[in-house]
């Protein structure tokens, strides 16, 4: 049974999709993988990106980390801090 | 001592709190807000923050640099929000007996804070835009 979860988006991932948050439809057991191939589907401009990466409950994830819909799920487009 | 703040970064609060009477060398590092990227005019910064995941990235870097120099006191302050010119970004602060350590490890959190941690800076010019490092 596919499943929402929501993405928290950041810097150029947010003004690309005009949102700070977006709903991504998913089948259980998804992985991070999964949810990177649906958002790049959802939003073809993501694939400008250098690189896309996925925190799960503010820790980096594994591509074959399993998410859970209770997660708090966000999109990591390349840092730029200091 | 880790934070994110969207006020200005108080240079003489962050040293004295370095301050101890074991501490022969304190390094500290500022990051400034430059008028200009290869030479484009750049009229501000702005700085955005997924900022439970900056605080616990940048205390991660702090927690490895303790284990390989004997840090006395550490202080990192990241800013967010928008910043003009001459403002500063970032503050490093390491305290350390000696200063070889105190320069090393101050160079490793700077390096590391850019490389890991969730913040971002969009470089807004006289006629655009640019989020850096988004692009290839």
């Amino acid at each position: 049974m596919d499943s929402s979860i929501s993405v928290l988006l950041f810097g150029i991932t947010r003004d690309l999709t005009g949102q700070s948050a977006v709903s991504v439809s998913l089948h259980k057991n998804a992985s991070v993988a999964d949810l990177l191939a649906q958002l790049h589907q959802q939003f073809p401009a993501l694939m400008n990106i250098r690189s896309l990466l996925i925190a799960v409950n503010g820790e980096y994830a594994e591509t074959n980390q399993v998410l859970s819909p209770t997660d708090e799920i966000a999109l990591i487009p390349p840092v730029s801090g200091g | 001592m880790v934070t994110l703040i969207a006020e200005p970064i108080d240079v003489t609060s962050a040293l004295n709190y370095l301050q101890s009477e074991q501490a022969g060398a304190i390094d500290l590092f500022l990051g400034v807000v430059r008028d200009n990227t290869q030479e484009r005019p750049v009229d501000r910064l702005e700085y955005e923050a997924y900022d439970r995941m900056a605080v616990s990235e940048m205390q991660k870097i702090a927690d490895q640099a303790r284990q390989q120099w004997p840090i006395l006191r550490y202080a990192i302050i990241h800013r967010k929000g928008t910043l003009q010119i001459g403002e500063m970004a970032v503050l490093i602060g390491v305290a350390t007996a000696h200063r070889a350590d105190a320069f090393d490890a101050c160079r490793y959190i700077i390096d590391t804070i850019k490389k890991t941690v969730p913040i971002w800076k969009k470089e807004v010019f006289t006629n655009g835009e640019e989020w850096v490092n988004a692009h290839p």
